[in-house]
């Protein structure tokens, strides 16, 4: 079985002059300008376009083609607007805030598995790496919050605390069946053991989409994607801004570039927790029933990498579609029904959930449902 | 020269301290361009007072807040550390089916869970899950 490799160890190994932190560094700074930070840019275009298209509306279509170019004049603007501490608030608070935010998102992009020889680094502690990376972001938005000494601040910033950390709880044991199937935390063999080819032998390490695995499994991935929406305060679980009654939550006295950052923060996270489904649980770069490597004849590294990469990213914004697409379809919840969602209805799911593929993993020999069916001894 | 060669986990978190520099130097980055791109204005007092629809702020806003957000915190920490001692037996727990030892890891996988499990059935009879308290039970005019 060929290793999976991080990014820096690719790039050294097509390029080479360099030293491998040099690569590490370049990796780094590749995956934040060229994808996180646009992504976060375009989703803003891209959430307006689909709101629109459901709307029966034409939405931006003015700066460029199609209106692509929009993020760009919405940067612009916002980094031309004025920008001020309200009196009573906490300037250095203030500052620090957008800071957490946008370190919490962006730094969750090193562990993303994008491709097998692209991993920007496949530490062995990968899966709690992203939990513990994007909590960040609760503090983020609760120091702004509280520093901007505004009521609707509070609120929001409150709301968001509160959300965010019990989120956490069934964020966390729907990764765990992951940990149980895979025996691993590092995002490399997580997503490997994921592979399944009609076309040659498959290794007894393979055993096709965790979210196939098991029936219990299954459940986890909804969980976990539901779970994800509240930890990114995204429609339904949008109370900490909830326009309608706290004017914009915890953001309302962020203006210009800071208010900027947020959004930005808030859209990466958004791709992490898309990008956590995808990988976790709906094979990561595989190509469903097809392995590139094992077509009988080998394929450049830099092909493969590319193809990898590709099939990542089309399953994660397909998830991050849905994330936008329940933005117009679902209404706000009440706070209560959300504290009484997490606490008496997912986590106790969760629970099963857990228990459940240890049982499976126990009965079975850790064979998933795919391997029974194919008869793996 | 190279005087040796890092390990793949070495590299990912060279990887990982990276990840952190660059996008802890964005935020500066982009800030310094806005402050180099936005006008300065006067601040008057009406413009520095927080937006409260108009109205002039009653006030501090740094109020008491509801308990409940503190109760929530205090369950969700001890739900936290329980949730860090599960992931290790979570790890080893594949391997065990190999060697024979499943029956052992599995039991402590039961234990955990059912310390949370009963962890959470005490905060919830004890009603520390209910969000709106007492409304309807002890209601005056019912």
């Amino acid at each position: 079985m060929v290793q999976s490799a991080q990014f820096a160890h690719s790039l050294e190994g097509w390029f080479g002059f360099l030293p491998l932190w040099g690569w590490a560094a370049i990796s780094a700074a590749i995956v934040i300008y060229f994808l996180a930070l646009p992504f976060g840019g375009l989703a803003t275009y891209v959430e307006r376009k689909i709101a629109a298209d459901m709307q029966d509306r034409i939405g931006p279509n003015r700066v460029g083609p199609l209106g692509i170019l929009q993020f760009l004049a919405d940067a612009i603007k916002m980094l031309g607007k004025e920008d001020f501490v309200p009196k009573g608030g906490d300037r250095f608070l203030f500052n620090l805030a957008p800071l957490f935010v946008v370190v919490g998102s962006c730094t969750a992009f090193a562990v993303l598995p994008l491709s097998k020889y692209l991993i920007g680094a496949d530490v062995n502690i990968g899966v709690i790496f992203i939990l513990a990376v994007t909590t960040l972001i609760a503090p983020g938005i609760l120091l702004g919050a509280w520093a901007s000494e505004n009521k609707w601040s509070l609120l929001g910033g409150l709301r968001a605390a509160s959300q965010i950390v019990s989120y956490e709880i069934p964020v966390a044991l729907s990764i765990l069946p992951v940990v149980l199937i895979s025996g691993s935390l590092q995002m490399g063999q997580i997503v490997d053991q994921q592979g399944w080819t009609l076309f040659g032998e498959n290794p007894a390490t393979f055993h096709f989409w965790n979210a196939f695995h098991n029936p219990f499994a299954f459940f986890a991935m909804f969980i976990l994607f539901i779970g994800g929406l509240a930890e990114t305060n995204r429609i339904p679980f949008d109370l900490p801004e909830a326009e309608s009654e706290l004017v914009s939550g915890f953001n309302t006295e962020f203006s210009g570039m800071r208010f900027g950052l947020y959004a930005l923060g808030e859209f990466c996270d958004v791709f992490v927790m898309s990008a956590m489904v995808a990988a976790l649980y709906l094979g990561g770069w595989h190509i469903p029933f097809l392995d590139i490597e094992k077509l009988g004849f080998a394929l450049p590294t830099a092909l493969v990498a590319m193809v990898h990469l590709t099939v990542f990213m089309v399953k994660t914004l397909l998830v991050v579609f849905v994330v936008m697409w329940l933005r117009w379809t679902l209404p706000r919840l009440r706070v209560d029904q959300l504290m009484g969602m997490c606490w008496k209805g997912m986590l106790p799911i969760a629970f099963i959930n857990v228990l459940g593929t240890a049982v499976w993993m126990w009965v079975f020999k850790g064979q998933s449902m795919m391997q029974l069916l194919a008869g793996h001894g | 020269m190279r005087l040796r060669v890092s390990t793949a986990v070495e590299t990912g978190f060279i990887a990982v301290f990276w990840f952190m520099i660059i996008s802890g130097l964005t935020v500066p980055l982009m800030l310094g361009v806005g402050y180099l791109l936005r006008p300065k204005g006067k601040n008057t007092r009406r413009k520095m007072t927080s937006y409260e629809c108009g109205e002039e702020p009653v006030g501090s806003a740094w109020v008491k807040f509801n308990i409940r957000f503190y109760i929530v915190a205090i369950v969700f920490i001890i739900f936290d550390v329980e949730m860090a001692a599960i992931f290790p037996v979570a790890v080893v727990f594949k391997e065990s089916i190999a060697n024979g030892t499943v029956a052992l890891v599995f039991s402590e996988i039961f234990i955990f869970v059912a310390l949370l499990l009963i962890g959470l059935i005490y905060c919830w009879v004890r009603g520390d899950l209910e969000w709106v308290k007492g409304v309807t039970k002890f209601a005056p005019n019912k």
